[in-house]
């Protein structure tokens, strides 16, 4: 789709919305007068997929303009980092990695989060069992594909920990090269590769799984960031952006099935491979990060002190940061602010 | 009746057992009959189904066999030109120019060719480029040329990584040419350089093909309506779907989840494992929903899997139709049974119920009831005859029994008459002659069921002289009733106040011996009291000896051997003997009935007992004494049926003393 088009699909779905606000207005016969929506472009890290699903269902259903918002949702992917969209101002707010936004933090991107979504990191270590890897001391001298940049942050410090040595091998978008036996390990997100390997015949019996939020090294993921200038000007705006895609989350944990659609819908329209199963899974996984088990539903989207420590002091330790930030500048709480 | 809500097994019993026979022979013989067709037609189909579906196997494998070798030629002849290319790149020295000229020549001579690039490891090429990738594709009708570049970061892409690890040529999974919509594959070769002394990884040749041919290869398979083929790659991913949207999007694993269905996905791993066979369960067929055979073989070349579907239903078309022409003709044939033996059981029931009406109406006693005609000799017709018999038989025996009732009652009322005859003879005022008081007479008889031959009488001769008469005829009934009339009558015809008894029963027995054909006889006691001497003359006829009571107490049989019975021998004579009776003085006189009472026992109540008895109650007036005696008779007997007349008579002579005094 040309980006003519795309416009012209946003410029639909603003009018509907409008049409569906004036539609509650009118039934809800309120008294005052709608203000005028306030323009907000949000970038995601990657192209469509229910990664996304609380984002695409807020603006779907509605919810971003209940709260007074006209989102722009942009279109991510490899090419388009969304802490460089951000940092740039095209974006306005963005979901960044936690361990990415502290480096930029640290090297004077001055962005602020306002929202931790994702608590439980779903970085992974796949394994082979039939290659005699069953524990992480197995993986000495192994090949391991991993991922570039933040992606090895939790598997060095992994490696370091448990004193091996391996064969980094640089990991592509795709795991066809653990399937064929090119490498020993491959890197996976829980909601994404690992279930693809699933897909593509190994049952996970046959696997050996190392999640590094199980071995001490949870790094919290996807958060929403904005930058400190955007929020002094309007934190009310980007709080409602915080609230309306917390809200859109809930939603779709609520109707996966219909949440699913909307996410194929988008990932057609990107022309993206689309398998309701696969996005089935990785809705049902997002869940489980974000709302983590034994964790008050209510109380998501919170930066967890202890989390950003954590991180900081893995950050540090792999020389990646100098300092790390004071917390305090770099969360701002939302759910406070609200409440004031 | 069986409530209809709790059909208990002894309710159906009941109620199977309630039915009529029609229904029975319908049940049953439409039950076996239908079990036995089911039982041809299962086998039958199971056979048929057999030989069809080996018929496909045959057939498919052909097809199979000619799609997997299209495929492996297709993707081997592409193989040979990067194969080529590498050996070249091993073997001899070249520039940049040179190689160039290699990979144009590469596109160009090879139509199904889209791409081909060599890309070179790190500094390999060229000291100075880190990526070093020139690359010639096909651009509408002419040929392109770009490097890859740091941009693409071709290092990281399958086509380069995949080759270079595992050290051997590889085709890639299936994806989407840039720009355009075509699918495609590549096939890289990794080559390598002797660098002091070891081989070293160079680069990597790759080409990248349209899967386009493929695919029409592919969706050329057609079985029967709606039967296709796909082909997965080495990841289960749908290279080639009627549905195009499984395509590069769907796994069949991915598709085994959706349906919840582990057994294709176990199918799934033995085609990319590279096995050859049968699905284990039917799959459903992804466009029709239809239950299909899933049959699949590996294309060796690339270690993808050719999948073929054949739709259940239509494989088993023919059969099917034929089943049902055959299930149709089975039912009818069935119902025309039904409807037969309907026919038959009706033809045998019909006169059965009509008989068993008519039984019926024979048992409540109506013989004019008509047996319905049966033509038939069968068991039925045989029914028919019997019962008409049985009805005629029933009748003659009714009327026989009517006849012979009729007789027997007109025989009893005869044998009444008689029975009134004997008792109307007899005196039965009690007592007899009141004004007298020198004597006192008491007579009882109680008769048998059936009229026995006993008689008593009494009467005065004149004033002075009273004669008593104790007799027994033999036999029963009205011979005996009449014989004894016609004796009583004579003697006292013949009685008078000087006559001897011995002579007056000589005349009697003459009178009787004349006339008597039937030799029957009478036994009799006759005596002539004179009543103012107390004198008692008396002849014994061959009766039982009378008691003499006398009123000291005294008690004693009449002694004297009894003499003839009377009316068996004329001209017998009989002697008269004499007996004075005191004032106070008494006589018992009695028939066999009384002595030869019997009990329940087989005991006979005796002379000896009669005594017995006598002596007890002779004190009281003569009624009390044939009543005693009488009561005494009845109490030994108790409920044991009375075969003769009992009679009794007592005397008592109280002599004239009290007359004058």
């Amino acid at each position: 789709m040309t980006d003519r088009g795309r416009q012209q699909g946003a410029v639909r779905k603003v009018g509907t919305g409008a049409l569906v606000c004036l539609i509650v207005i009118l039934m809800t016969a309120a008294g005052y007068a709608q203000p005028a929506l306030k323009k907000i472009a949000f970038i995601p890290q990657w192209s469509p997929q229910a990664q996304f699903a609380g984002y695409y269902a807020a603006y779907e259903k509605g919810i971003y303009e209940k709260h007074g918002l006209d989102v722009k949702i942009l279109r991510g992917g490899a090419h388009r980092p969304s802490s460089e969209l951000l940092e740039k101002g095209e974006a306005d707010i963005a979901s960044i990695w936690l361990s990415t936004a502290l480096q930029k933090r640290s090297n004077g991107v001055r962005l602020v989060n306002i929202a931790q979504v994702v608590q439980r990191s779903s970085l992974m270590l796949i394994a082979k069992k039939s290659r005699g890897i069953r524990r992480p001391e197995d993986l000495e001298g192994k090949k391991v594909g991993l991922w570039g940049d933040d992606f090895r942050i939790q598997p060095m410090a992994f490696f370091k920990k448990y004193k091996v040595t391996v064969k980094v091998v640089p990991q592509s978008y795709s795991v066809n090269l653990f399937l064929r036996d090119g490498v020993d390990a491959a890197s996976a997100m829980w909601y994404n590769e690992y279930h693809r390997v699933l897909n593509s015949g190994i049952n996970a019996d046959e696997l050996t799984s190392f999640f590094y939020s199980d071995y001490g090294l949870n790094f919290p993921e996807d958060g929403i960031y904005v930058m400190e200038e955007t929020l002094k000007k309007d934190p009310a705006a980007a709080c409602a952006f915080v609230n309306a895609s917390l809200e859109g989350w809930r939603w779709a944990f609520d109707h996966p099935e219909e949440a699913i659609n909307i996410i194929l819908k988008y990932m057609i329209e990107a022309n993206v491979p689309a398998n309701k199963v696969h996005e089935r899974w990785m809705l049902e996984r997002m869940k489980d990060i974000i709302i983590p088990a034994g964790s008050d539903r209510a109380a998501v989207g919170v930066l967890k002190k202890e989390d950003y420590e954590r991180v900081g002091k893995e950050l540090k330790e792999g020389g990646l940061i100098g300092n790390v930030p004071g917390m305090d500048a770099f969360a701002f709480m939302c759910t406070g602010y609200v409440q004031k | 009746m069986c409530p209809a809500w709790t059909p208990s097994p002894s309710c159906v019993r009941d109620m199977f057992k309630n039915k009529g026979i029609a229904f029975k022979l319908v049940l049953f013989f439409t039950l076996s009959s239908a079990a036995i067709f089911a039982a041809i037609f299962s086998y039958n189909y199971l056979v048929s189904r057999g030989m069809i579906q080996k018929g496909i196997e045959e057939n498919s494998a052909n097809l199979i066999t000619t799609t997997t070798s299209r495929i492996e030629v297709l993707l081997t002849s592409t193989q040979k030109v990067p194969q080529n290319a590498a050996y070249l790149l091993e073997n001899t020295n070249y520039d940049e120019a040179e190689l160039f000229k290699v990979i144009y020549a590469i596109v160009e001579k090879n139509p199904e060719i889209y791409g081909a690039a060599v890309a070179f490891e790190p500094y390999a090429f060229d000291k100075t480029k880190k990526y070093f990738a020139p690359y010639f594709y096909r651009n509408g009708e002419g040929i392109s040329f770009k490097y890859l570049d740091r941009f693409y970061d071709y290092f990281q892409w399958d086509w380069y990584q995949i080759p270079r690890e595992l050290e051997e040529p590889q085709w890639t999974e299936p994806y989407f040419g840039e720009g355009g919509g075509i699918l495609m594959s590549s096939y890289a070769v990794p080559f390598y350089r002797v660098v002091d002394g070891t081989r070293k990884l160079t680069g990597v040749v790759v080409v990248d093909i349209s899967l386009e041919e493929l695919g029409k290869i592919v969706s050329s398979i057609r079985i029967l309506k709606s039967g296709y083929g796909f082909l997965i790659s080495k990841n289960g991913t749908f290279v080639t779907h009627p549905i195009k949207e499984h395509i590069m999007n769907e796994t069949i694993f991915s598709i085994a989840e959706e349906r919840k269905d582990p057994v294709l996905r176990e199918t799934g791993r033995k085609m990319i494992r590279g096995e050859t066979g049968y699905s284990a369960s039917p799959v459903k067929s992804a466009v029709t929903g239809k239950s299909c055979i899933m049959t699949y073989v590996p294309i060796k070349s690339n270690g993808w899997s050719l999948g073929v579907l054949f739709p259940y239903d239509e494989l088993m078309a023919d059969i099917t139709n034929l089943n049902h022409v055959v299930l149709a003709l089975g039912i009818t044939g069935l119902v025309l049974l039904a409807l037969a033996v309907v026919f038959i059981a009706r033809s045998i029931t019909k006169p059965l119920t009509e008989m068993a009406d008519i039984a019926g109406r024979i048992g409540t006693g109506d013989l004019e009831a008509q047996v319905p005609m049966v033509r038939t000799k069968d068991e039925v017709g045989r029914l028919a005859l019997a019962l008409d018999c049985m009805k005629t038989s029933l009748k003659d025996y009714i009327q026989e029994i009517t006849d012979t009732t009729a007789a027997r009652q007109r025989m009893e009322s005869e044998l009444k008459i008689a029975r009134n005859i004997q008792m109307g003879i007899l005196p039965k005022e009690f007592p007899p002659f009141p004004d007298r008081k020198d004597f006192d007479i008491h007579a009882l008889t109680i008769p048998a069921r059936e009229v026995g031959g006993d008689f008593y009488d009494f009467f005065l001769i004149d004033r002075d002289h009273l004669c008593i008469v104790v007799g027994d005829a033999s036999g029963k009934g009205i011979p005996a009733a009449l014989f004894m009339a016609f004796t009583k009558t004579l003697i006292k015809a013949r009685a008078s106040a000087d006559i001897e008894t011995g002579v007056l029963m000589s005349e009697v027995n003459d009178e009787l011996s004349m006339g008597n054909p039937a030799d029957m006889f009478i036994t009799v006691f006759c005596a002539i009291l004179n009543t103012v001497t107390g004198e008692l003359r008396y002849t014994n006829g061959g009766h039982n000896p009378p008691v003499i009571i006398r009123g000291a107490g005294d008690i004693s049989y009449l002694d004297g051997p009894g003499e003839l019975v009377v009316g068996i021998m004329e001209g017998t004579q009989y002697t008269t003997r004499t007996l004075v009776l005191n004032p106070g003085d008494g006589l018992f006189l009695y028939t066999d009935g009384v002595t030869e009472a019997m009990n329940e026992g087989g005991e006979i109540f005796s002379t000896d007992r009669l005594k017995d008895v006598l002596a007890t109650c002779a004190g009281g007036g003569v009624s009390e004494i044939t009543t005693c005696v009488g009561e005494a008779v009845n109490g030994f007997c108790k409920d044991a049926p009375q075969y003769d007349d009992i009679t009794m008579m007592a005397l008592r002579y109280d002599g004239t003393d009290n007359e004058n005094g």
